[in-house]
């Protein structure tokens, strides 16, 4: 090691440092309940302390429903052998796989903003599972992605949708909220690497935008190139649409649902790995 | 200047740091940093921007993982035992690391609970602290409201929740006004007078002065100098007098007339017409009282007279023969500590 000669690092006569056993603390289950809740309120107190955050969750479901079907229903309809009703029991149950991904998307930049704002560095230095940030930030992110589905169904019944199966609208909202959470590992982890939460943005939207319109969500791939079909059948959004369309107001649920399956349990298992050991990595 | 006198040191240290190594790609940022800090004591570590203070900071509060070399803080080696230290340190960084979306209170107790505190016990803590760092009423609003000096004291009692027995202080006054850099200072001295130690990093030899008892210099990731801060002082040189005749034409005659009383020791007066001002290098106290009396015996009229303590860069330039490594910000300049003219 490099002491510099001509100087005395420390006082001549330093005393011995206090020295305790080897063994580091475990943290206990009830303690990671105890402090995900805390980090839990906080991230509600954020949402109570400036309700704008919630401008996604509320407007996007409204404004993308009325878009949708009011400018492209009626010829989408049409090929749909129906007219704009047709467009709206299409088109309704892709809105809540849109819904899951977008909701994801801010979880990310949240994350970001947690860093550059040094309010991490506070609780990295806390006697505290580092995975408990983490587990908070998701668990108040999927309560988002329910009220923002929820504000969708009632847009939806307000534009004329009839939902055929109330067990089959409740299992599309479970397989939307797994698939989301399966995406925000892929949003956290650009969370924790990308220097500001804008470039968080910019590359989601980067990923989201041929990934949503790519799919089967807003319009049946039947007519689409061959190459392009042939991509919305293995695109996640493509499946999580279908099958929430299956359960919701008939039709065939099997391929979708084991795309969405696949995709959210490979994404999980691929990207929380990367996701947590970056974040505890970080420096 | 009893601070570094009233030491209630047991003689252990609760820092001990032996060679501590971090590079970033090629970039060594700690560079085989070794430093004591002894129970119930400040220590000062003065350096410019890119010294590598904040790396050795993160180091020793576990948010990063040096290299090579081991460090113990409170009892609890830093890289094997890192949630056991983790209570038993407190961290206020450059940056405010409050979450400005909350109010005081709700930041206050958010940690409490992260410390394992109760409902009731978190809650009294929080009310304690805002009360002590008069932050009763803002309490309420949330910490975006605050200025830059209820934001650092927000800071500060957010650090002192987990009755921390080491507390790191990163550059705990860079960017606040004089008057706020008091109030945070003298929270720091109430701190330190409850027996917390500390490990202090900061650009302002003046804060240092303030608030250590022994400094330890660093630049490039290296300690360059080390020791209590009077013999630090008596190395880089002491204070400087600067003196301002209250008429411009003065300012030659006053020179000679200082280096002809003797009174200047081996050192001479020196003329900064720029400042209309002369500057005399002193040593002590007495001699500063023997250059005032002097002159006001001699008729001199005086327009202002003040101490400037050693700026950062004179304490580079008298300890390593160069300026400081890295580029200063024009406020890393010294500050002034007014003398009643």
């Amino acid at each position: 090691m490099t002491t510099a000669t001509n100087t005395t690092t420390a006082p001549l006569d330093a005393p011995p440092a206090l020295k305790h056993g080897e063994a580091d603390d475990r943290i206990g289950l009830r303690s990671h309940v105890r402090h995900t809740g805390a980090l839990i309120r906080r991230n509600l107190l954020w949402i109570r302390n400036n309700p704008e955050s919630m401008f996604d969750a509320l407007l996007m479901p409204v404004v993308f429903t009325l878009l949708f079907v009011y400018v492209f229903g009626g010829s989408i309809g049409q090929s749909l052998g129906g007219g704009q009703d047709a467009y709206v029991q299409y088109v309704i149950p892709g809105m809540l796989a849109m819904m899951s991904m977008t909701i994801a998307q801010a979880v990310g930049t949240g994350f970001n903003e947690d860093f550059q704002k040094g309010i991490m560095d506070r609780f990295r230095s806390l006697p505290i599972g580092r995975a408990s940030v983490l587990i908070a930030k998701i668990s108040v992110e999927l309560l988002r992605m329910l009220i923002a589905t929820t504000v969708l169904m009632i847009v939806a019944v307000l534009v004329g949708f009839d939902i055929e199966s109330w067990t089959g609208l409740l299992a599309a909202v479970g397989l939307s909220a797994l698939f989301g959470f399966g995406v925000m590992w892929i949003f956290l982890t650009l969370g924790v690497t990308m220097k500001s939460a804008q470039a968080v943005q910019a590359m989601g939207f980067l990923v989201m935008m041929p990934l949503q319109f790519g799919s089967s969500i807003f319009a049946p791939t039947a007519s689409m190139p061959g190459w392009l079909e042939a991509f919305t059948k293995y695109n996640p959004m493509s499946g999580l649409a279908d099958a929430a369309r299956g359960l919701m107001v008939g039709g065939p649920i099997a391929h979708g649902l084991w795309v969405t399956l696949a995709w959210s349990i490979g994404l999980t298992v691929v990207m929380a790995p990367i996701a947590i050991r970056k974040f505890t990595n970080k420096s | 200047m009893t601070r570094s006198d009233k030491n209630p040191s047991n003689g252990r240290n609760a820092v001990e740091v032996r060679g501590l190594v971090k590079h970033y790609g090629t970039t060594k940022a700690l560079d085989g940093v070794d430093l004591d800090v002894r129970e119930g004591t400040v220590l000062g570590v003065l350096g410019p921007n890119g010294a590598g203070k904040t790396t050795l900071v993160r180091c020793l509060s576990t948010l990063i993982t040096p290299d090579s070399g081991t460090a113990y803080v409170a009892g609890y080696d830093v890289l094997r035992q890192p949630r056991q230290l983790r209570r038993k340190i407190g961290l206020t960084g450059q940056y405010a690391s409050v979450d400005e979306k909350l109010s005081g209170f709700e930041n206050l107790y958010m940690i409490g609970r992260l410390l394992d505190l109760s409902r009731p016990e978190a809650k009294r803590r929080a009310a304690e602290l805002l009360e002590r760092f008069s932050l009763t009423e803002a309490g309420k609003r949330t910490a975006f409201t605050y200025s830059g000096g209820m934001r650092r004291r927000l800071d500060l009692a957010a650090s002192m929740i987990g009755q921390p027995a080491v507390l790191y202080l990163d550059e705990p006054t860079t960017g606040l006004d004089p008057r706020t850099r008091n109030e945070v200072w003298d929270e720091v001295k109430r701190m330190v007078g409850e027996g917390v130690t500390v490990l202090l990093t900061t650009q302002y030899m003046e804060e240092a002065e303030q608030l250590a008892s022994e400094l330890t210099v660093i630049d490039r990731g290296r300690i360059i100098a080390g020791g209590r801060i009077a013999e630090l002082k008596a190395k880089i040189g002491g204070r400087t007098l600067r003196v301002r005749p209250a008429d411009p034409a003065e300012l030659r005659t006053m020179a000679a007339d200082l280096d002809a009383s003797g009174l200047t020791g081996l050192a001479t007066a020196t003329v900064d017409a720029e400042n209309g001002t002369v500057l005399v290098p002193v040593q002590s106290d007495e001699q500063l009282t023997a250059i005032v009396g002097a002159l006001a015996e001699r008729g001199y009229g005086l327009a202002d007279i003040a101490t400037e303590l050693p700026s950062l860069d004179e304490v580079f330039l008298s300890i390593t023969g160069q300026k400081a490594s890295a580029p200063q910000d024009a406020d890393t300049d010294p500050t002034r500590e007014e003398v009643a003219a």
